[in-house]
């Protein structure tokens, strides 16, 4: 299978890889996926009082795809509230990386990661307030 | 010598032609061009002489004589002939037909075929070393089994079957024994008659010849007899109509020479390279494990597993290097491969499996430069792994309830 540049571009220079500390309250850690099914993320946002998104990062076991995908979103969310980030559509990442049909739960994939990091983050200030 | 890249290292998917291989053809296009078929003419005659040269060449790689060579238009073909025409020609007899399940798919397509026409079929469970036992082919037979196909040597992780011993059990009870022997044939030692095999497939790209011709052995004593899939001109005694053609069967009789005389040599060879790849990577790289038997495989195949790294992505990491991998994100239906599952691979593992498959025109200097890229980029990608980071602090990833999507 041929890849997008941006694809490629992305794998060979992923943004944002790394973790933060999942205990830090100020974190939230989404980690979605199987290894079963060969696709694991974990995206972790790093979220001011003010409810900006003020850091991403993230680890993917998974294809070029899946972790061009995950890249993509860190480098989106940065800087964006807390109701931007949930708006964000998988769709809109298979736009912006060209992914075929057979690469769209990718997408899903990364746009579940965003969705299950905030709520994470959410339980936790829930639990400290 | 400079490396050249890319580098090939996929010799199970197809070979090169070789050199010599290509020579012998060539006048076969343009000068020797007749139709073997033709018996009114020189045009003809020479053309027959050629096919008939190489289908004693074909022969002997296997043990067989000249006349029990049937060509074909690839071994998916002889596949389906080989079963179809069996079974159907002995359906009065009975309608049971054993396989394996880490068969390739030209012959568990064609055998779910026939389940639809109403055969019954059993495919054998493998050993975690990837092997067919002769015992489990000699549990499943009835009375009503008529044909038994067991491949050679597996295309995937490069297992080779106890042919011979599988042979004399499916004798035993009289059923027809068809071997596909795409892989193995000019690879390792395969004699029809030691195994005792009524039917056996070949190919000519698996072996440095070119594509799109192929050939299955049919014993002539006792003769075989099989229904023909093709009919037209009454060919190849009937077995299988159609134009033959003459410079892809000259270039597979080249072929099967070359992989006769040089096998022993060739062999030595690939399994140095093989054992500096493997050494080279294992001794690197932590957390690798080699699917199937080590002992009975392939001298020019590894299949490596290399955990929390996704196989697919390290296709792309190794953009410079033709291999192939056991995951499902290289396939359409998103499940990782069916051999490895079937040896007792854990999906996770067989989602990062890379196959190696290394052939006559590789090189020690590709082989170093391989398993540096494969190291650093392994190391690279696991720096990107979650499960990886997971694994490093003491969490068992079995211990987690994941989201199957």
């Amino acid at each position: 299978m041929a890849y997008s540049e941006k694809v490629i571009e992305h794998y060979e220079n992923p943004r944002n890889v790394g973790s933060f500390d999942k205990d830090d309250p100020s974190v939230g850690t989404g980690l979605v996926g199987a290894p079963a099914c060969g696709d694991v993320m974990k995206l972790q946002l790093k979220i001011s009082d003010l409810g900006i998104i003020e850091d991403a990062k993230f680890k993917t076991f998974g294809c070029g795809s899946a972790i061009a995908s995950s890249s993509l979103a860190t480098e989106w969310v940065k800087g964006m509230s807390i109701d931007q980030a949930m708006a964000i559509k998988n769709t809109q990442i298979v736009e912006e990386l060209n992914l075929p049909p057979v690469k769209i739960h990718c997408s899903v994939l990364a746009e579940d990661a965003i969705k299950s990091a905030i709520a994470d983050y959410k339980a936790k200030r829930q639990k400290t307030t | 010598m400079t490396l050249k890249l890319p580098i090939y290292m996929d010799n199970h998917a197809t070979t090169p032609v070789d050199p010599r291989v290509l020579e012998a053809m060539l006048p076969y296009f343009t000068q020797v061009f007749g139709n073997a078929a033709s018996r009114s003419h020189s045009f003809g005659w020479t053309a027959e002489k050629a096919v008939e040269a190489a289908r004693d060449q074909v022969g002997a790689l296997i043990g067989a004589s000249g006349k029990e060579i049937v060509w074909t238009s690839g071994a998916t073909e002889s596949d389906n002939l080989a079963i179809k025409g069996a079974a159907e020609f002995q359906k009065d007899r009975g309608n049971h037909i054993i396989t394996a399940q880490t068969e390739h798919k030209a012959v568990l397509d064609t055998c779910k075929r026939l389940e639809k026409e109403g055969f019954e079929v059993t495919y054998l469970p493998v050993g975690k070393d990837g092997r067919v036992s002769a015992e489990s082919v000699r549990a499943a037979m009835t009375d009503k089994t008529t044909v038994v196909s067991i491949m050679l040597a597996n295309n995937e992780i490069g297992t080779v079957n106890p042919i011979n011993e599988i042979g004399a059990v499916v004798k035993e009870k009289g059923a027809v024994f068809h071997v596909d022997a795409v892989q193995g044939a000019g690879k390792v030692p395969f004699d029809v008659n030691a195994a005792r095999v009524d039917l056996a497939s070949l190919s000519a790209h698996k072996m440095y010849g070119p594509k799109g011709v192929g050939a299955l052995y049919v014993r002539r004593k006792p003769r075989v007899r099989i229904t023909a899939q093709i009919d037209g001109g009454g060919h190849e005694r009937g077995m299988r109509s159609g134009t033959l053609n003459v410079p892809a069967i000259v270039g597979f009789g080249k072929a099967a020479e070359i992989g006769r005389t040089e096998m022993a040599s060739e062999a030595a060879r690939l399994l140095a390279l093989r054992e500096r790849l493997r050494q080279g990577i294992q001794s690197q790289v932590e957390h690798t494990f080699v699917n199937g038997s080590m002992e009975h495989r392939l001298p020019g195949n590894i299949n490596i597993s290399f955990a929390y790294v996704e196989g697919e992505a390290m296709l792309m990491a190794l953009k410079d290097v033709a291999v192939s991998s056991g995951s499902a994100c290289t396939s359409a239906s998103l499940e990782p491969s069916y051999v490895l599952r079937a040896i007792g691979v854990d999906e996770e593992l067989a989602h990062t499996s890379i196959r190696f498959g290394l052939g006559r025109f590789n090189t020690e200097e590709e082989v170093d430069y391989v398993t540096a890229l494969v190291v650093g980029k392994v190391k690279k990608l696991r720096e990107l792994s979650p499960l990886y980071e997971m694994a490093q602090q003491g969490i068992d990833l079995k211990s987690i309830v994941w989201a199957a999507h």
